[in-house]
C-alpha cells in the first residue's frame, strides 16, 4: 500500500463515519460541522485525484461560506429533539421500504457493468507543473460557455425569486437615510450661541 | 564544512526535510506575532502620548515572553454548561488555518515551502476557515456574549470574505495566474508595475476588509467590550485564550504578506535599479510586510469603531459593488480597447 492509497482508505473513512455521525448524532450543531467535515474528507479525495480546483473551491464555497450560513441559522434555531423523533416507529416502514428501492436502483446501476473498473479507463497521471485550473476555465469557457452563462442566470434568477417571495416589508419600521446623513454637514447639526458669561445664584451666594 | 551541511540535508528523509523548513517557517512567525503584540502597544502608546511597556527587560524588550508565561500558567476555565470538546478545540480551529495558509506564501522567488498551481485559491479557502474557530467558540461557551460576538463575526466575515474575493479575481485577471509566485514575478520592474497602482480601488477594499476579516478595530464589534464584554472569547482564560489572541495576530500578518504578494510587488525592489537590488528581495518582503503591518496598529489607534449596521452597508453595498465594476473595468479594457497594457 503506498501512500496514495493510504490517504485514500484514511479520508474515507473519516468521510464515512463522519457521514454517520452527521445523521446520528444528538446534537443539530454538531451534526453539522460533521457534515463540514465530510465536506473536507471529500475535498483530501478530490486532492489525491488530482483535481486540486475542485478540491480547494469545494473547501471554499461549502465549508467556508454555505455551512458557515448553515451553522448559523442552526445556532439560531432552537431545535426541540423530542418532537423530532415523536413519529419515527411511525414512518419507519415507509422510510425503509424507500431506502431499500433506493439502494436496489443503485445496485441495478452499478452492477450493469458501465461503471466498473474496466469500462473507464485510467485517467492519465499528469506532472506537478499541469494546471487543472487552467484546462478546467478553458473548457468552461470554450465548449460549455452557454451552459455555464445558462446556469448562472438561473442561480442569479433563483436568488432575486428566493429573496422577493420572503421580502415582506413591515410597517412602522424605521429605516435610516444614509445619503442624508453622508450629506450632513456642520452647520446642519450645530449651532453656536455666542453669549455673554453669566453669574448662576449658586455662584452669588459663595 | 558548508558541503558537509548540505549533504547531511540532502541525506535526510523527505518528511524531516519538510518538518524542518516548516519549522523554519513556524517559530520566526511566532516570535513576530509575539514582538508584534508589543509594537501594537509601543505604537499606540506612543500614539496616545505614553510610552507603553517599559518595565520587563531592557526598554520593556521582554514584556511579550512575560505575557506568555503569564497567560501559560493560568488556570483554564470550563464553564459548567459549556460545551467541553468544542469548547477546547475552538481556539485550535481559529489558530490552525492561519499558519497552514502560510506553506504557500513565497517570501522570494525561490523561498516557498509549496509552490502549487493554485496557492491564492488555497490561501483564500484556508483563511475561510478560521471562522468556525469564533463560531464555535461562541457557542460552545454557552454565554450570550458569546453567542452574540460569534453571530456577529459570522455576519461579518461571510459579508466581507466576498467582497475580499472579488479583489483577488481583479489581480488574477491581471497577473494571468492563481499562483502567488508569478503574480508577484508579473509586477517585476519597479513599483509602478505594482498592482496597487492598476487596481489602486481593489487594493483598499482588500486592506479595509482584510482589516474586517481579522475582526480588527475599526471593525471589531465581534468583541466590542463596551457592549458584549468581550465578545466570542469571554469565556475563554490562560492558553486558551492566548491561542486566539495568537490567531488574530497570526492572521494580520498573514493578511500583510497577502497584500505585500498581491500589490506591493512582494520581493521585488521599488526600482529595478542598483543601490535597490542589492538589497535581498526577502527584506524587501519584511520590510513591506512590516509597513502593511503597521497600518493595522495605525487604524486602531485613530478609527472609532464602526456601528454593526454601517459595517454590514459598507461591505454589501459599497466594496462589493466597487470591486465588480473594476474587474468590469479591467476585462473590458484588457479585451476591447488598446490599454490593456495598463492592468497587467
Amino acid at each position: 500500500m503506498n501512500f496514495l492509497q493510504f490517504s485514500f482508505y484514511l479520508f474515507s473513512v473519516i468521510l464515512i463515519v463522519a457521514a454517520s455521525l452527521v445523521v446520528t448524532v444528538r446534537n443539530p450543531v454538531k451534526a453539522v460541522l460533521y457534515l463540514v467535515l465530510v465536506f473536507f474528507s471529500a475535498a483530501c479525495i478530490w486532492l489525491t485525484l488530482e483535481a486540486e480546483f475542485l478540491a480547494i473551491v469545494l473547501v471554499l464555497v461549502y465549508v467556508g461560506a454555505v455551512m458557515v450560513l448553515f451553522l448559523f441559522v442552526v445556532m439560531m434555531l432552537d431545535i426541540d429533539v423530542a418532537r423530532l423523533r415523536e413519529g419515527f416507529t411511525q414512518y419507519l416502514p415507509a422510510g425503509l421500504v424507500i431506502a431499500g428501492v433506493m439502494v436496489a436502483e443503485l445496485a441495478v446501476v452499478m452492477l450493469s457493468g458501465r461503471f466498473s473498473l474496466d469500462a473507464i479507463p485510467r485517467p492519465v497521471g499528469r506532472g506537478a507543473d499541469y494546471s487543472n485550473t487552467r484546462e478546467l476555465g478553458l473548457v468552461l469557457y470554450t465548449d460549455y460557455v452557454y451552459a455555464f452563462e445558462i446556469a448562472a442566470l438561473i442561480l442569479l434568477v433563483a436568488i432575486i425569486a428566493a429573496i422577493s417571495l420572503t421580502f415582506r416589508r413591515r410597517g412602522g419600521t424605521k429605516v435610516q437615510v444614509i445619503a442624508e446623513q453622508l450629506r450632513v454637514t456642520k452647520a446642519d447639526r450645530l449651532r453656536i450661541v455666542k453669549m455673554s458669561s453669566e453669574i448662576t445664584d449658586g455662584e452669588k451666594s459663595q | 564544512m558548508l558541503e558537509v551541511f548540505v549533504e547531511i540535508w540532502h541525506s535526510l528523509p523527505l518528511v524531516l526535510q519538510v518538518g524542518f523548513k516548516i519549522a523554519a517557517i513556524l517559530f520566526p512567525l511566532l516570535a513576530m506575532v509575539a514582538y508584534y503584540t508589543f509594537a501594537e502597544r509601543k505604537v499606540i502608546g506612543y500614539m496616545q502620548l505614553r510610552v507603553g511597556p517599559n518595565r520587563v527587560g531592557p526598554r520593556g524588550w521582554l514584556q511579550p515572553i512575560a505575557d506568555a508565561v503569564k497567560l501559560m500558567f493560568k488556570e483554564i476555565i470550563i464553564p459548567t454548561n459549556a460545551e467541553r470538546q468544542l469548547f477546547l478545540i475552538a481556539p485550535v480551529l481559529a489558530l490552525a488555518p492561519a499558519l497552514a495558509a502560510w506553506a504557500v506564501i513565497p517570501f522570494t522567488d525561490t523561498l516557498v515551502l509549496a509552490d502549487i498551481d493554485a496557492s491564492l485559491l488555497f490561501v483564500l479557502a484556508l483563511t475561510s476557515l478560521g471562522v468556525y474557530g469564533v463560531i464555535i467558540a461562541g457557542w460552545a461557551s454557552n454565554s450570550k456574549y458569546a453567542f452574540l460576538g460569534a453571530m456577529r463575526s459570522a455576519a461579518q466575515i461571510v459579508a466581507y470574505e466576498i467582497a475580499m474575493g472579488f479583489a483577488l479575481v481583479g489581480v488574477l485577471m491581471a497577473a494571468g495566474s492563481l499562483n502567488l509566485r508569478e503574480i508577484v514575478l508579473a509586477q517585476a520592474g519597479g513599483f509602478f508595475q505594482w498592482y496597487f497602482i492598476p487596481l489602486f480601488p481593489l487594493f483598499v477594499v482588500y486592506l479595509v476588509s482584510g482589516v474586517a476579516e481579522t475582526n480588527r478595530a475599526p471593525f471589531d464589534v465581534a468583541e466590542g467590550e463596551s457592549e458584549i464584554v468581550a465578545g466570542f472569547h469571554v469565556e475563554y482564560s490562560g492558553m486558551a485564550f492566548a491561542v486566539f489572541f495568537l490567531a488574530e495576530y497570526a492572521n494580520m500578518i498573514l493578511i500583510s504578506a497577502l497584500t505585500v504578494i498581491m500589490f506591493l510587488g512582494g520581493w521585488q525592489p521599488p526600482l529595478d535599479m542598483a543601490p535597490f537590488t542589492w538589497v535581498p528581495g526577502i527584506v524587501w518582503f519584511f520590510g513591506k510586510l512590516a509597513l502593511v503591518a503597521f497600518l493595522f496598529l495605525w487604524f486602531r489607534a485613530t478609527f472609532p469603531r464602526y456601528r454593526y449596521d454601517q459595517i454590514m452597508r459598507l461591505g454589501w453595498k459599497v466594496f462589493i459593488p466597487v470591486t465588480l465594476v473594476w474587474i468590469g473595468v479591467i476585462g473590458a479594457a484588457k479585451f476591447f480597447t488598446p490599454f490593456g497594457f495598463l492592468f497587467s
